[in-house]
């Protein structure tokens, strides 16, 4: 729990910024390309686990909406690096988002039906917070290239929605 | 003018009389997830049609549940308005979209 913890905070504080503000580097363009892109595709696994696990219609609904939103989105993602020839490239904020995604799915594997559905849920809510802060903070301000500084404001809009939607299932759960 | 041209022009005439009374299309264009205009006005019995730019799927959801539009990306989806009135709606899968139609009779 306590490694589960602290490799989140780190996440978290890599996403909001902090590390950048203590005098590291920017993240380069290829490195937010890799950043925005996992962070995607880690919503469509959350959301792959919920379609396997859960049984509430507006939980399953809402799944299949991140699913068919972010792969919509990734697949603009990489129709943009291609075009403008940029190799994403692995950094340690998409390793430790990805790493924190994996601790919390095997978390939600032990739960069972509300108990899961809710977890799933608040999950998303954070989650989608903890994203959209890194795009408004980091991300959209260090980006070089003015496409994949569109799409991400682009995207950031997407998320701030799928927020608010997590929010609205959350409160119909309780 | 000979009866017959009387008789043509008030076809004409009638033709467009016709044309002036009929039902209009009011276009909400969405992209990047705002519906613009966002407020649009329209009398019962006219149509507004949302074309959607975005490579997202939308929806224009009443808030007052009076109808619900789906909206497919890349596509155009439409509702005959029939009842006068103010309706907020959103975007089921984006909350954060919103936008009004006002109906007059």
């Amino acid at each position: 729990m306590l490694i589960r913890l602290s490799a989140a905070i780190a996440a978290i504080c890599l996403l909001t910024g902090a590390a950048y503000a203590r005098g590291a580097a920017k993240p380069t363009d290829p490195q937010i390309a890799h950043i925005a892109y996992t962070a995607g595709q880690l919503d469509i696994e959350a959301a792959k686990q919920a379609l396997k696990k859960s049984k509430n219609k507006e939980v399953r609904a809402f799944a299949n909406d991140m699913v068919r939103d972010h792969t919509a989105v990734n697949k603009q993602a990489l129709a943009l690096v291609k075009k403008l020839k940029v190799t994403p490239e692995e950094n340690d904020t998409s390793r430790a988002l990805t790493k924190q995604a994996a601790a919390k799915r095997e978390e939600l594997a032990k739960l069972k039906d509300r108990e899961f559905d809710k977890a799933y849920v608040d999950n998303e809510v954070a989650y989608h917070k903890t994203v959209n802060n890194a795009l408004e903070s980091t991300l959209i301000p260090s980006a070089n290239n003015a496409e994949l500084k569109s799409l991400l404001e682009t995207g950031l809009k997407i998320f701030q929605g799928h927020e608010q939607h997590a929010e609205h299932v959350a409160s119909e759960l309780k | 003018m000979t009866p017959r041209w009387i008789c043509l022009a008030a076809v004409a005439l009638s033709g467009l009389i016709s044309v002036s009374a009929q039902a209009a299309t009011i276009q909400v264009t969405i992209d990047k997830l705002v519906y613009s205009p966002t407020e649009v006005t329209a009398k019962v019995g006219d149509t507004v049609e949302w074309v959607n730019k975005d490579i997202l799927a939308h929806t224009a959801t009443a808030a007052n549940d009076d109808w619900n539009v789906a909206i497919a990306p890349k596509q155009t989806a439409r509702l005959v308005v029939k009842k006068p009135g103010t309706v907020d709606y959103f975007c089921k899968y984006h909350p954060n979209m919103k936008g009004r139609v006002v109906v007059t009779p």
